[in-house]
């Protein structure tokens, strides 16, 4: 087995790794939980990314973790504001000024 | 040298392979928000942090391995970040469970 | 069979599994999350294939801009989190029976595909070099099929002009009716002043780099959308009036500059959206550079939605 496959292998296994988390977003019972998936496949892709970039010898795809990355972050503060229970909302026409 | 290289990075790859796996069975199995946070952490961190170092001996380029430690760093900042407002939202909510 | 193919295969299988599981979840706010996870997942498919820049454009279009208009959407009908509504079972037998029919050609047309699909990509790629880039995807986009890039940006502009008019008569020119937060507090006020340089640079990067390898402006335009909406959100900006003269600016640039360097070709190259040999692509960089702008903010105020209060006098 070449360095090249372990990459592949162990890219495969974290992938499995965050897919068997995603069952959270299933029985999370409330929807912060559900958020916690989010931040999984959020540094989980990362990984995923990384290890294909270097076992495939692509850099580019590294520029893929680095949008993924951000994206995560930037969808669990959104999804954060519209998650049940969150009395942090409120459209942004009830502001005085 | 290139077989101590690639023996650095089967053995940290694997390492943070391992954390994710961790990671996946705490965010299944512990019993509450907070506490499931507290695994997620763990993959941002050691997960991905040790996958990008075991990354780093194969990785021919200076721009690539500073691309490698600029992304993690990047998504252990803002783990961190989203793991306060996690936290903060679930206090706020008043739920215990 | 190879490991490469049985990490493909379980790819596959992850796919339809998490597109199952989106469909029979049980509340909105699940679907989309799981929709968004989809989204990325098919990132990953796409770099499994090799093809880079659509995987940036999906992490960014698919995974991110497409489950934030889900979330408002879903905000504000309401009722993010109440089970779906029952439908009845006439309707969805019909429905079945549609997916089935496309998936059946779908099916059909991958199975009899020619043994060697008919392509261009020789004939672009022995092309390149006249353009001056090394990215052969914006060589296709901005030289060989300029004039559906050209006509792509201006339907997004069209597309956020159909999403004002939803606004009621009086609000129209007003601020969108953006959900922020109301008590933003010190952690999610730090959040969106460290990360939004740190998105423009990227963003800027994404751009530069899009001439010679994956990239471009539509992913680096995402990125600046994504940011400003985090300032948006965490109260650190207002929503701007739609109104705004220096906000209606931004929105043409782009497309403007396109639209001037293309009737620009008539004079000084053999026609239109022509270059003349030489500064193809300094040209090419500035109609990208402008383009990145007026995607951002087309994006970002996509996701704003229409606007619902009245403008400021």
């Amino acid at each position: 087995m070449t360095i090249t496959d372990f990459l592949l292998v162990a890219a495969a296994f974290v992938l499995l790794m965050v897919a068997i988390g995603l069952a959270r977003i299933l029985y999370g019972p409330a929807d912060v939980d559900r958020i916690l998936s989010v931040q999984l496949i959020g540094s989980g892709g990362v990984a995923v990314l990384l290890l294909l970039s270097v076992g495939m010898n692509v850099p580019p795809i590294m520029d893929v973790a680095l949008m993924l990355g951000l994206l995560a972050t930037f969808l669990s503060v959104t999804f954060l504001r519209d998650a049940a229970n969150s009395s942090s909302v409120s459209p942004s026409t009830t502001e005085e000024r | 040298m290139r077989l101590a290289l690639d023996i650095i990075t089967v053995v940290l790859v694997s390492a943070g392979g391992f954390f994710f796996m961790a990671g996946t069975i705490g965010l299944l199995r512990f019993p509450d928000t907070l506490t499931r946070l507290h695994a997620l952490t763990k993959v941002d961190n050691l997960g991905l942090g040790l996958i990008v170092f075991g990354l780093l001996p194969q990785v021919e380029s200076r721009l690539g391995a500073l691309k490698l430690i600029v992304i993690w760093l990047l998504v252990q900042m803002s783990g961190a970040i989203v793991s306060q407002l996690i936290a903060q939202a679930v206090r706020r909510s008043g739920r215990q469970t | 069979m190879t490991l490469v193919f049985a990490c493909e295969v379980v790819l596959a299988g992850l796919l339809v599994a998490i597109a199952t599981w989106t469909i029979v979840a049980r509340t909105a706010f699940a679907a989309i999350v799981l929709f968004m996870v989809y989204g990325l997942l098919l990132a990953i498919v796409w770099v499994a294939l090799s093809a880079v820049d659509v995987a940036l454009t999906e992490a960014a279009i698919g995974g991110g801009v497409t489950s934030m208009l889900l979330m408002g959407a879903a905000t504000r009908l309401r009722a993010p989190t109440t089970p779906v509504a029952d439908v009845g079972l006439p309707l969805r037998i019909a429905a079945g029976l549609l997916c089935a029919l496309v998936t059946v050609v779908l099916g059909a047309v991958v199975f009899f595909l020619p043994d060697v699909a008919p392509t261009l990509a020789p004939v672009a790629k022995d092309n390149l070099a006249a353009s001056g880039l090394g990215n052969p995807v914006a060589a296709v986009l901005f030289v060989f099929r300029a004039l559906d890039t050209l006509l792509e940006k201006v339907v997004l502009l069209l597309a956020l002009v159909g999403v004002w008019s939803l606004a009621s008569d009086e609000a129209w020119g007003g601020v969108p009716g953006l959900p922020v937060y109301a008590r933003p507090g010190r952690i999610l006020v730090f959040l969106a002043q460290i990360l939004p340089p740190i998105g423009i640079i990227v963003g800027i990067y994404m751009f530069w780099a899009g001439a010679s390898q994956p990239g471009g402006a539509f992913q680096g335009g995402t990125i600046l959308a994504a940011v400003w909406l985090l300032t948006m959100m965490a109260r650190l900006q207002d929503v701007p009036a739609i109104n705004a003269r220096w906000l209606r600016l931004l929105l043409v640039v782009g497309p403007t500059a396109f639209l001037a360097i293309g009737l620009a070709g008539f004079f000084i190259a053999d026609s239109f959206l022509a270059y003349p040999p030489g500064i193809a692509k300094p040209l090419i960089i500035v109609v990208e550079a402008t383009l990145t702008l007026s995607i951002g903010v087309t994006l970002a105020l996509l996701v704003a939605g229409p606007p619902e209060r009245l403008p400021q006098r």
